[in-house]
């Protein structure tokens, strides 16, 4: 099938691209960019104008709970809600059940997703068998199945010496070390940011030095070992200042970071205890809200990640301190990026395609993505005046966690290509029906 | 009538509404005295009991003081509750809310329960404890312990003493305490200390005997074993040579000075058994205290003035 996408707004910095052009896919690929492009004999005409149209998006950090906990989210729904939010690519965390710590668990995943053919859903590997924190992984296997990274997710490796051996062993196949950094000595019973929202709510605080002792733990590691270190969910300023001096110093380190980190903070969890303000790590200060506003602008935050947590609605709507961590986001990444900061001049497009497509490939070490003749056709076609109210109808994912119930956002996608298949249309996903290559 | 719905926490109540609370509890004071010690003024009013961790003292206060306001009670909590057979909190209260009460009185293990059953049910809720969050109604009989025994609150000096980090009394009495104008000290254990004394606005120190000499309450707060996660202090020994209140430390407070305790106290360890039966001691009056100020909590928020009743 050929499509003629006519008059986009182009952006890709990876080409110097920001202006209006013709983008024509046939088969699995753009054959050509370019501008007044007459569509072949059959081919779909789609009017872009006024439309932004960008490499794929890619979230490099999502929970969907298959196998184990299908109740939640199946990869099915998962990448459906992925399309919706107008990703192309996403790299799920293997903390299923069982755990996605071998290559059979890494080629369950990715032949579902082909099945669901909505997106390509690249496994990320745990680092120790069972995330346990005790024994390595089979990391060679996962890769050779096609794990794109390697993560604990959901807690740090807590001994020091293990991680070491995990980034040694890691450190052989040019891939990412995806590190939960979380001393669990530290933040032991802690459900809400420690300082004036634990003491004014009266819960356990989850202190920041639990974070913060971790990465600096870990880029250590990373000089000691050479293993490319990617920060998961960085929450607070001085996380990041020292990812900052870890990258001047030219080491390969990484960070992302979460649309909720960037736009809301502990202040914003009031007496009603609203669960779907509770997730690890938790909400942080303002000015930590700041700063990480501050990194994402300046390059120092590589890649906005939505860590969509889905959950049941029992395991939310009960008391704060046995609520599960995480909100879904999949769906809210982009309206919220661009409502915040990219519509009011905050944040250049390019900007935006390279924390949303860009950087989170080169993490995942995943082929470049660029809109010009001969690259793959993963595309994401922005509206971006268009106005979504969030809603558990409109939400695609199985589970309705989400931070933003009844907010309403300026900006979506519309249409999304994979590997030149068109399976959001108009804002409607529309699967594959024989899978997705 | 008091300008909140529920009593859920001491930080949404005014000046005004304390003072109505601790003025209508004295006007029950005499009802307390009486042979036939009851009056009609919540006749017919449903109050359900939840008290989802165990309780004594609350729980036999709150009882007293919906029998002597003539209100229908129902108590239910621990074994007795399906929240223990795994019912969730919202299951529970829409069950409870369907046969139509007019009041849950809530304690719970979790902060934020109260909050949460104002969500499910029309009725009011008075919270009697939450988590390590807050319990307003303790604050108000210190409170009003405090008044009978100075006349005022305004301008005393009130120091919090030990677990201060893992105490709703603490998170309830230091925002009551400053809305009456009382000037507060929190003194702890460094590994007791709130974590953010600036949400309070008030200082924290470790030393009691800099503090003690002068103040006009000392409140002794309950170390909480039960709730203590991790060794953060070495030894009850240690705690009581450091921050018990003895003696010694009793002899160097203010000549008129008072001290409280919420009780159930852990003798020996945050109290000596001759300081708590001292002349000093108002912790029985708490006790008293706590009976009037739950009737006239209740009365307030259940609208008792029209039920023709003067209190």
């Amino acid at each position: 099938m050929a499509y003629l996408l006519k008059s986009a707004h182009v952006v890709d910095p990876q080409v110097g691209l920001d202006d209006v052009r013709d983008v024509l896919i046939d088969g699995e690929k753009i054959v050509e960019v370019g501008e007044g492009l007459a569509a072949p004999e059959g081919a779909v005409v789609i009017d872009a104008a006024g439309k932004y149209l960008v490499p794929g998006l890619v979230d490099m950090h999502v929970h969907f709970r298959d196998p184990g906990f299908e109740y939640k989210e199946t990869i099915e729904s998962g990448a459906r809600a992925a399309v919706h939010g107008g990703f192309t690519d996403v790299a799920t965390m293997p903390n299923t059940d069982p755990v996605t710590d071998n290559g059979a668990e890494v080629r369950y995943q990715i032949d579902r997703a082909r099945h669901a053919g909505f997106c390509h859903v690249r496994p990320i590997g745990a680092l120790t068998v069972g995330e346990k924190g005790e024994q390595l992984a089979e990391i060679g296997d996962m890769v050779m199945e096609g794990a794109v990274a390697f993560s604990d997710d959901g807690h740090g490796v807590q001994g020091a010496g293990m991680m070491r051996t995990c980034m040694e062993y890691v450190s052989q196949f040019d891939k990412v070390v995806s590190a939960h950094c979380e001393v669990e000595s530290l933040t032991t019973h802690g459900v809400i940011n420690e300082g004036r929202a634990s003491t004014r709510l009266g819960m356990f605080g989850w202190p920041a030095l639990g974070e913060e002792l971790e990465i600096y733990r870990d880029i250590e590691l990373c000089r000691m070992t050479g293993c490319a270190l990617h920060i998961a969910h960085i929450s607070t300023e001085k996380g990041l200042n020292l990812v900052r001096a870890a990258k001047a110093e030219g080491l390969p380190v990484t960070c992302e970071v979460t649309p909720h980190h960037l736009f809301l903070c502990e202040d914003d969890i009031t007496d009603a205890y609203d669960t779907n303000l509770k997730m690890n790590p938790p909400l942080r200060t303002a000015a930590d809200a700041a700063a990480l506003r501050e990194g994402i602008l300046d390059g120092s935050i590589d890649c906005v990640v939505t860590d969509h947590a889905p959950h049941a609605p029992h395991e939310k709507d009960c008391e704060w301190e046995i609520a599960f961590f995480g909100i879904v986001g999949l769906e809210t990444s982009l309206p919220l990026m661009l409502t915040n900061l990219v519509l009011p001049g905050t944040m250049s497009w390019s900007r935006l395609v390279e924390v949303m497509a860009v950087n989170p490939r080169r993490c995942l070490r995943l082929p470049e993505v660029r809109v010009e003749a001969g690259s793959t056709a993963d595309l994401t076609l922005i509206d971006a005046s268009a106005q979504v109210t969030v809603t558990e109808d409109w939400l695609q994912s199985r589970s309705k966690n989400s931070a933003w119930l009844g907010a309403t956002l300026t900006g979506r996608a519309t249409d999304v290509f994979v590997a030149g298949r068109r399976t959001l249309t108009d804002g409607e996903p529309t699967p594959v029906r024989r899978g997705i290559r | 009538m008091l300008s909140v719905k529920h009593l859920i926490d001491t930080t949404s109540l005014t000046a005004d509404d304390i003072t109505q609370i601790l003025d209508t509890a004295r006007s029950f004071s005499e009802v307390n005295k009486r042979a036939i010690k009851k009056v009609p003024a919540l006749r017919g009013r449903t109050i359900v009991n939840l008290f989802l961790e165990p309780s004594t003292r609350t729980k036999s206060s709150f009882e007293l003081a919906e029998k002597r306001l003539s209100a229908d009670s129902l108590s239910m909590g621990g074994a007795t509750s399906s929240v223990v057979k795994g019912e969730s909190l919202a299951d529970t209260i829409e069950t409870i809310d369907a046969m139509n009460v007019d009041m849950f009185i809530c304690r719970a293990k979790l902060a934020g329960t109260p909050q949460k059953i104002t969500e499910h049910t029309d009725a009011i809720v008075i919270n009697a404890g939450d988590g390590k969050h807050q319990h307003p109604t303790q604050a108000m009989l210190d409170l009003y312990t405090i008044r009978e025994n100075f006349g005022h609150l305004d301008g005393l000096k009130v120091a919090i003493v030990g677990d201060l980090s893992h105490s709703r009394v603490c998170g309830s009495l230091v925002p009551a305490l400053k809305t009456m104008g009382a000037d507060v000290t929190l003194v702890g254990p460094p590994t007791f200390q709130v974590d953010d004394p600036d949400y309070y606005g008030v200082p924290q120190t470790a030393d009691l005997d800099e503090v003690i000499p002068e103040m006009d309450v000392v409140y002794m707060l309950r170390v909480q074993l039960e709730r203590m996660e991790g060794a953060a202090i070495p030894s009850r020994r240690e705690y009581n040579r450091l921050w018990g209140l003895d003696m010694s430390r009793v002899n160097k407070m203010k000549p008129e000075a008072i001290i409280c305790h919420p009780g159930p106290m852990n003798r020996g360890m945050e109290i000596n058994a001759d300081v708590a039966d001292c002349a000093r001691s108002r912790i029985l009056d708490q006790v008293n205290a706590g009976v009037l100020t739950r009737m006239a909590e209740m009365y307030l928020l259940l609208g008792g003035e029209n039920n023709g009743v003067s209190a």
